[in-house]
C-alpha cells in the first residue's frame, strides 16, 4: 500500500525544469530509492515533500492528506522527516540538543511553565534528555552527546542527521545522501543503520544515493530521475539493466559498447 | 611553572578562593567607602561579582553571595561620602541596562535577528508609565483621574513589559519576512518611527505631549513609602533584574531556547523539525521587548521626565554593543558587558572628559569640546563593535552549550542500547 504519491509533480527555477511532471507512489514501510546524474532533481523533489518548495504543479499526497502548500513544520507534525545533502546541523549545539530540537513537536512545556520552573516541566526535560540519548545510542553517537554538533567528523555528522530525523518520529523518512563523504566502514555500518530503522521502527524510508551498492542493497524500489523527468522505474534488478538508466549514467555510447554488461 | 602552580593550587582550593575573594571584596568596598568618588574603586568593587563568577563554587552559593554583595554591601560601602547617590545611580543604570541586554541577546544572541531599534520597547514602557503617571492622560481619558498614585508603579512594572511585548509582535508581524542585513534596516526604521511618533503625538490629540515631554512622572510608592532617589531605585532595579536573569536562564535550556537556537543556526532544518519559524520568531522579540518595557517604566519613575531624545538610535546601539563584547547568547557575558559599557559611559568617558577640561582650562593643554571623549561616543563604540568582530567574535565570555552529566541521561549503570519501536517511541 502506498503511503507517500506524487503525481504530476512539477518544479521550475526561471527557465529550468527541475522536476517535471514525476509520477510515484511510495509503498508504506519498505525502502525505496530515488537516484539520477548530478543536477537530476532529486534534491528538490525531496525539497517538494518536505514544503521547502511549492510545487508549480501536481500534487503530494500523505496517506491522502495534500501536502502542496503545506508550511514545512507542519509537514514534520504531520509525519515526514528527512536529512540534508549538505549538512545542515545546529551547528554550535551539543549533539545531545540537536536531537531534543527534534523532539520539538512532542514536547508540550509552554513559556509560562517554563520560566516557573512547574514540575511537570522540569521532568519533561529530563525524560527528553534521556530519550535523546537513547536515540544516540541507536545511530552510535552516544560517546559524543556533549559535544558541540560541528566539531564531529563528517560521518559523525551525517549519523547525528538521522538521529535528529528519527526524534521527530516520523512515518516516512527521507534521507538525502545519506552516505556522501563516509569511509567504506561508515557506509557499511550505515547500511546496517537503514536496514534496522526500517525493520525495528517500521519505517518507511527513501533515499537519495550516488552509491549504488548502497542502493542495490537497500532498496526495493528505485524512481530514476533525469532531467527533471522519471526515466525509469522499478526493482534493483530491472534498473541495473534498464539502458535508459546506463545511458543517464555513462552516455550514449555505454550504452553500445555495453559497458554495463 | 611557577605561575601555573600557583594557577593549580587556586583552582584546587575552594577555601583559598573564598579568601581571596572576600579579601578583595574587604578591600574595595573599604575604599568606595572612604574615598570619595573613586571610579577605580568602585570598578573594582564591582568586579568582585566577575571573580564571583569564575570561583568553583556551586551555583546556588554563587547566587548567595552576588545576592550579598548587590544587596548589602555594595549599597553600604557605596554610602560612605557624598558621592553615595552618584555611586547608586550608576549602579541602577547598569541594571537597567544589563536588563534590556538580556532582552536583546533573546532576539540577537538566541534567535539570530539583528536589531536595531531596540530602545523602542525602552520607550514604549517608559511612555506607557509616563503617560498615565502624569496630568497627560487627562487629555484623551475624561474625569481627571490621572497622575494615578505612584502605587500603581508596580502594576505598571507589568503592564509597560506587557505592552512593550505587544509592540515587539506588531513589530515583528511585518519585519520578519527579511533576514539579516535587511532586517537590521527595517528594525532601525522602526526604532526611528517610534520615537518620531512619541515625537508627534501632541496633535491632534496631546497623547505624548511631543519633543516637550512628560515631566513630574510619579514616584513609586509602596505602602506610604516613597521611592525618589537613586539609592532607593536601585533596589527595584535589582528585584526586576533578579526575576529577568532567573527567567533568561530557564528559558535558555527550555524547549522555546533551543527552538531559538535551532532557527538561528539552520532556519531550514529548524522548520523540517517541526518548528513554526514566525512564532518562534516573534516570541523572541515579544520576551525580549517586555524586559526592556519593563526597565522602561523603570526609568521614567526614576528620572521624573522623559522625552523622546532619550531613545536616540545611539542608545539603540549602546545595547548592541554591550550583547556583542559581553558574548552573544552569553548570559554571564551580556551581563558583563552591559556592566562595562555602562560604566564607560557614565563614569569613564564623563570622568576623562571633566578631568582633560580642568586640564586645558589650566591651560596645561589645549583640547577642542568637540574631541572630548564623552562626544567620542559612538567613535568608541564603532571601534568595539569592528575589533571585537575581528578579533573576538565570541566576545568577552563566549556562550557555551551546558553539559549534562552521564547519568542524568543514561541512568544509573549501564544502559543496553535498545531495540525496537520502543527506542524512538517511548
Ligand atoms: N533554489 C534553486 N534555485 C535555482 N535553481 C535550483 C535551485 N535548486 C536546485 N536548482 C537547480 O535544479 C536542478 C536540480 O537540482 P537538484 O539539487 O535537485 O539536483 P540533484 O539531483 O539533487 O543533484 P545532486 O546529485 O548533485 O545533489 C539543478 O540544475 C539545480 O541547479
Ligand atoms: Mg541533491
Amino acid at each position: 500500500m502506498a503511503i507517500l504519491t506524487v503525481a504530476s509533480l512539477k518544479k521550475r527555477f526561471g527557465g529550468l525544469v527541475a522536476v517535471n511532471g514525476v509520477d510515484y507512489s511510495f509503498p508504506s514501510g519498505e525502502i525505496s530509492a530515488v537516484i539520477g546524474p548530478n543536477g537530476a532533481g532529486k534534491t528538490t523533489f525531496f525539497n517538494l515533500i518536505t514544503g521547502i518548495y511549492v510545487p508549480d504543479g501536481g500534487r503530494i499526497e500523505l496517506d491522502g492528506k495534500s501536502l502542496v502548500r503545506v508550511k514545512p513544520h507542519v509537514i514534520a507534525k504531520l509525519g515526514i522527516a528527512r536529512t540534508f545533502q549538505n549538512i545542515r546541523l545546529f551547528g554550535s549545539m551539543s549533539v545531545l540538543e540537536n536531537v531534543m530540537v527534534g523532539m520539538h513537536i512532542h514536547l508540550k512545556s509552554g513559556t509560562p511553565g517554563t520560566i516557573l520552573g512547574w514540575g511537570k516541566v522540569r521532568h519533561e526535560e529530563q525524560e527528553a534528555r534521556r530519550k535523546a540519548y537513547r536515540l544516540l545510542q541507536y545511530v552510535g553517537l552516544e560517546r559524543h552527546f556533549n559535544e558541540e554538533a560541528s566539531s564531529l567528523p563528517y560521518g559523525a555528522q551525517r549519523k547525528l542527521e538521522v538521529a535528529r530525523a528519527l526524534a521527530v518520529q516520523p512515518k516516512v523518512l527521507l534521507l538525502d545522501e545519506p552516505a556522501a563523504g563516509m569511509n567504506p566502514r561508515e557506509t557499511a555500518e550505515l547500511t546496517a543503520l537503514i536496514r534496522r530503522m526500517q525493520r525495528e521502527l517500521e519505517l518507511t524510508i527513501i533515499l537519495i544515493e550516488h552509491d549504488m551498492k548502497l542502493v542495490m542493497q537497500l532498496a526495493e524500489h528505485i524512481l530514476v530521475l533525469d532531467h527533471g523527468e522519471k526515466i525509469a522505474e522499478g526493482g534493483p534488478a530491472a534498473i541495473r539493466n534498464n539502458p535508459k538508466v546506463i545511458e543517464a549514467y555513462l552516455g550514449k555510447n555505454a550504452v553500445e559498447e555495453g559497458v554495463m554488461a | 611553572m611557577e605561575i601555573n602552580s600557583t594557577r593549580e593550587r587556586l583552582a584546587g582550593s575552594k577555601s583559598l578562593q573564598a579568601g581571596l575573594l572576600a579579601a578583595f571584596v574587604v578591600v574595595t568596598s573599604g575604599a568606595v567607602y572612604l574615598m570619595d568618588k573613586s571610579v577605580l574603586a568602585f570598578l573594582l568593587l564591582l568586579g568582585s561579582l566577575l571573580l564571583l563568577y569564575y570561583t568553583g563554587f556551586s551555583n546556588g552559593i554563587k547566587w548567595a553571595s552576588a545576592g550579598i554583595l548587590l544587596l548589602l554591601v555594595i549599597p553600604f560601602a557605596a554610602s560612605g561620602g557624598s558621592s553615595h547617590e552618584a555611586y547608586m545611580e550608576v549602579a541602577a543604570q547598569c541594571g537597567i541596562y544589563v536588563a534590556m541586554a538580556l532582552g536583546l541577546n533573546i532576539v540577537v544572541g538566541f534567535a539570530g535577528l539583528l536589531d536595531m531599534g531596540f530602545v523602542a520597547f525602552f520607550a514604549v514602557g517608559a511612555y506607557t508609565y509616563g503617560i498615565f503617571a502624569t496630568a497627560q492622560a487627562n487629555n484623551f481619558i475624561p474625569g481627571s483621574l490621572f497622575p494615578l498614585p505612584g502605587g500603581s508603579f508596580w502594576i505598571f512594572i507589568l503592564l509597560g513589559g506587557f505592552m512593550a511585548g505587544i509592540f515587539g509582535i506588531l513589530l515583528g508581524l511585518p519585519v520578519l519576512r527579511v533576514k539579516g542585513d535587511y532586517l537590521a534596516i527595517v528594525t532601525l526604521g522602526f526604532g526611528e518611527i517610534i520615537r518620531i511618533i512619541f515625537n508627534n503625538m501632541e496633535k491632534p490629540i496631546n497623547i505624548t505631549n511631543g519633543a516637550m515631554g512628560l515631566s513630574s512622572i510619579q514616584p513609586p510608592d509602596l505602602f506610604g513609602f516613597k521611592f525618589t532617589f537613586p539609592h532607593q531605585f536601585y533596589f527595584i532595579v535589582i528585584g526586576i533584574l533578579a526575576v529577568v536573569i532567573f527567567a533568561v536562564r530557564r528559558l535558555e535550556h527550555s524547549r522555546l531556547g533551543r527552538s531559538w537556537k535551532a532557527v538561528r543556526e539552520n532556519e531550514i532544518a529548524a522548520q523540517s523539525m517541526g518548528i513554526p519559524l514566525i512564532r518562534t520568531k516573534l516570541t523572541a522579540f515579544a520576551i525580549g521587548a517586555s524586559f526592556s518595557g519593563m526597565m522602561g517604566v523603570v526609568f521614567a519613575a526614576k528620572q521624573t521626565f522623559i522625552d523622546p531624545t532619550s531613545f536616540t538610535l545611539v542608545e539603540s546601539t549602546t545595547i548592541l554593543v554591550m550583547v556583542v563584547l559581553g558574548g552573544m547568547g552569553s548570559v554571564p557575558g551580556v551581563i558583563l558587558g552591559a556592566s562595562l559599557v555602562t560604566i564607560l559611559n557614565l563614569q569613564v568617558l564623563t570622568e576623562l572628559t571633566s578631568a582633560l577640561n580642568a586640564l586645558s582650562n589650566n591651560g596645561y593643554i589645549g583640547i577642542p569640546t568637540a574631541l572630548s571623549p564623552s562626544k567620542m561616543q559612538r567613535l568608541i563604540f564603532g571601534l568595539i563593535l569592528i575589533l571585537f568582530a575581528i578579533f573576538r567574535p565570541n566576545g568577552l565570555i563566549r556562550a557555551r552549550n551546558r553539559k549534562v552529566s552521564l547519568e542524568s541521561v543514561a541512568g544509573s549503570g549501564v544502559y543496553p542500547a535498545p531495540a525496537g519501536r520502543a527506542a524512538i517511541r517511548k
